[in-house]
Formats: C-alpha cells, sequence, structure tokens
C-alpha cells in the first residue's frame, strides 16, 4: 500500500514538473514581439476610447482638460525655441568643416525613430544622445552634458524631422541584443529608491492617475515625445534628463546619465513603443 | 538612618551620573559608527541602488561630529547604515520580485 503511494506521488512529482519545465524556461528566455504586443494590448485595453497614436501624447491622452490645454499650448509651443537653435547648430559646421549630418544614415535627417540600435561591433545600445556626443568628440569638439539644453536641442531638431514616423527599433540576431532588451527591462519593473518605486509603478499600474499635481503618462509612447519641455522644470530636457529626475524623485541616487543600464532602458522602452509615431519634441506640464 | 538615607542618595547620583557618562558618544563611537554606515552604502552603491536619504543621513552625521555633538553623530550614522542595509536588501529582493510587476 505505502509503495503504492508512493508511486502514485512520484508519478505526480514527475508529471507536474513535465508541465512546469517549459513555462519555467519559458518565462525567462524573453521573446521581445510577444511581450511588445502585450504591452501594447495592456494600454489600449485599459484605455479603449484611445487610438494606439494617442499614447505619444503621455497625459495630455489621459485627461480631456489637458488635452484641450495642449491643443491650446500647441499654437505656440514652448518648445519652439529649442528646435530652432537645434535646426541651426545642426546645420553649423564643427571646426574641421564637418557637420553632424556626416556622422549619420541619410545626413541625420529623419532617423529619430531607429534609435537607440543595438551596434553589434561594439555589443552595446547606442542611443541617439550618445551618437551625437561621439559624433562631436570624432570631430575634435567636447562633448555636450546629457541632461541641458544643448543635447535637447539637437535632439529636438532631429525628432522633428521624424515626425510621424513610426519607432523601428530592431533587435538583431544577437544574444548580447536580447540581453539589452532583457536588462532594460529588469530595470524598468525593479523597485528602487526609498519610496520603492519602479518605472512600472507609476507609468503601468497608475497612468492618468494623478500623483501630487502631475498626470502619470503611460509607459506606452512615453520615449516618442522625447525631448520635452517640462513646464515644472521651465525648460527643455532630454531622455537622459528624464530617466535621472525619475530616479532622485524616488530617492534613489541616479546613475551617470548614458550608463548601460539607462540605455538599456531606452532600448526597451522604445521598442516597445514599436509602431507608434514619433511626436517629439514635445511638451508635458 | 538619616546618614544611611544620605549616603543612599550619594550614591545614587554618583551612579546616575556616571551612567551618564559612560552613554555619552565619543569621537571613537562616531568613527566606528560612520564607518559601519559608509560600508554599508559601499555595498550599495556596487548594487547599483543607493538612497538619496542614506547619503544626505550621512552628511548630517559628519556635520553633528563637526561640531562636537557625537550623541547626534553617533545616532546618525547609526540611521545611515538602517538606510544603506534597507537598499541592499531592496536590491538583492528585487532581483527575482521584478518579474511580478511584469505585463505577460
Amino acid at each position: 500500500m505505502r509503495l503504492a503511494i508512493c508511486l502514485t506521488l512520484a508519478a505526480l512529482a514527475l508529471a507536474a514538473l513535465a508541465f512546469a519545465g517549459p513555462s519555467a524556461i519559458a518565462a525567462d528566455t524573453p521573446d521581445p514581439v510577444a511581450e511588445a504586443k502585450a504591452f501594447q494590448k495592456y494600454f489600449t485595453t485599459k484605455f479603449p476610447k484611445l487610438k494606439p497614436e494617442d499614447f505619444v501624447n503621455g497625459p495630455y491622452s489621459m485627461n480631456e482638460d489637458l488635452h484641450r490645454q495642449w491643443e491650446e499650448k500647441e499654437q505656440f509651443p514652448p518648445y519652439e525655441f529649442s528646435l530652432e537653435a537645434g535646426k541651426e547648430m545642426f546645420a553649423t559646421p564643427f571646426k574641421n568643416g564637418k557637420t553632424y549630418g556626416d556622422c549619420f544614415p541619410d545626413k541625420g535627417i529623419g532617423i529619430r525613430q531607429n534609435y537607440p540600435y543595438f551596434d553589434e561591433k561594439e555589443g552595446k545600445v547606442v542611443t541617439l544622445e550618445l551618437a551625437l556626443n561621439r559624433c562631436r568628440e570624432a570631430n575634435g569638439e567636447a562633448p555636450y552634458s546629457y541632461v541641458k539644453d544643448e543635447m535637447a536641442s539637437l535632439t529636438a531638431y532631429m525628432a522633428f524631422t521624424s515626425r510621424g514616423k513610426p519607432f523601428d527599433i530592431k533587435i538583431p540576431n544577437d544574444p548580447r541584443a536580447l540581453e539589452a532588451y532583457q536588462k532594460g527591462k529588469e530595470y524598468f519593473y525593479t523597485r528602487r529608491g526609498q519610496l520603492n518605486f519602479s518605472c512600472a509603478t507609476c507609468h503601468v499600474q497608475e497612468p492618468g492617475e494623478r500623483i501630487r499635481a502631475e498626470v502619470l503618462a503611460p509607459a506606452l509612447g512615453l520615449l516618442n515625445a522625447m525631448p520635452i519641455y517640462r513646464s515644472e522644470w521651465s525648460g527643455m530636457g532630454t531622455v537622459s534628463r528624464r530617466f535621472t529626475t525619475c530616479n532622485n524623485q524616488i530617492r534613489g541616487v541616479p546613475l551617470n546619465p548614458q550608463d548601460e543600464e539607462y540605455r538599456d532602458l531606452e532600448y526597451y522602452l522604445s521598442y516597445v513603443s514599436n509602431g507608434l509615431p514619433i511626436s517629439g519634441p514635445g511638451a508635458r506640464p | 538612618m538619616k546618614i544611611i538615607a544620605k549616603r543612599t542618595i550619594l550614591i545614587a547620583v554618583l551612579l546616575i551620573s556616571g551612567a551618564a557618562t559612560a552613554f555619552a558618544a565619543s569621537e571613537a563611537d562616531f568613527k566606528a559608527a560612520y564607518a559601519a554606515a559608509e560600508a554599508a552604502n559601499k555595498e550599495a552603491a556596487g548594487l547599483r541602488n543607493q538612497w538619496t536619504t542614506t547619503a544626505a543621513t550621512l552628511a548630517a552625521a559628519k556635520k553633528a561630529a563637526d561640531s562636537g555633538d557625537f550623541d547626534q553623530a553617533v545616532a546618525q550614522s547609526r540611521e545611515a547604515e538602517a538606510l544603506a542595509k534597507a537598499s541592499i536588501f531592496q536590491a538583492t529582493s528585487e532581483k527575482e520580485r521584478w518579474k511580478d510587476l511584469e505585463i505577460r
């Protein structure tokens, strides 16, 4: 009798393993295509009245009053000065006579939607901000701060030339690229700082809700509008500025702009918004 | 009887003042507490998860020590160590827990 019970238990355990095994493996192996689909479905289900392209307007898509404010604001957009400055900077040659356009495909026009990309030679993610500073350094110029106005102006102009083009982030067939995507995802969902918040706490669990006076933006389409003019900052902000400020707000010590974690985060967050149009430069409350 | 009572009071006063002296923190106590807090915060840095409040509390501890208030300096150092240890716990537990939040 005891033997029969033992055999039954062993058979049940083996059966459980057989069922649990593949799904446990699947849970740890990222499937970016399926994950991006699930990610977008989560938001379109949560906000059924919105069209996918509406999400790129962040909090302005979440709240009717704010949306009206935004429409009025767009008549005289606050990022306009930055955009004009960026256009001029982009066209002005370096001391060696070359320009930013010489560092990029298609002379840098209409390419924002392809950044960040995974550089298979380097084995790392390259963001647009990083590529711009590398371009400067390669041409004998000092790099710009990743969180200040010059970088925001340059990326504002490049984003503007890509307006309406859908994000088209690629994950090449390279295990390091998949690892970068996975690390970005891990960073996005990991709670940090004394307030114990992850990026997802605000931008997945609570979009459309208020945190103090601010309406939280959905994670879907979050980077499509970058860089942004924020009334709270009274100025422009880059992706780097947004990431480091978020970390500070949850009482976490920010990493250095363009550290690998932030680059991977940008890679993941851009990839899951693939198909949504670039709307930058944007404006936010 | 009166003499015994006076002696008892005298001994009690001496004991209390002695205890007070024993509990007052010294510069050496501060240095030890501060070093422990710094070590924990360094470990948190290795995990890429320092908290701004740890840094602020460490700065407050140093400021108290500079003004000679070692009781406060030790208290702040211990607070900073507790914060740093909490950030280490957070980083360690989140290594797996982040998956609970993932959209699937």
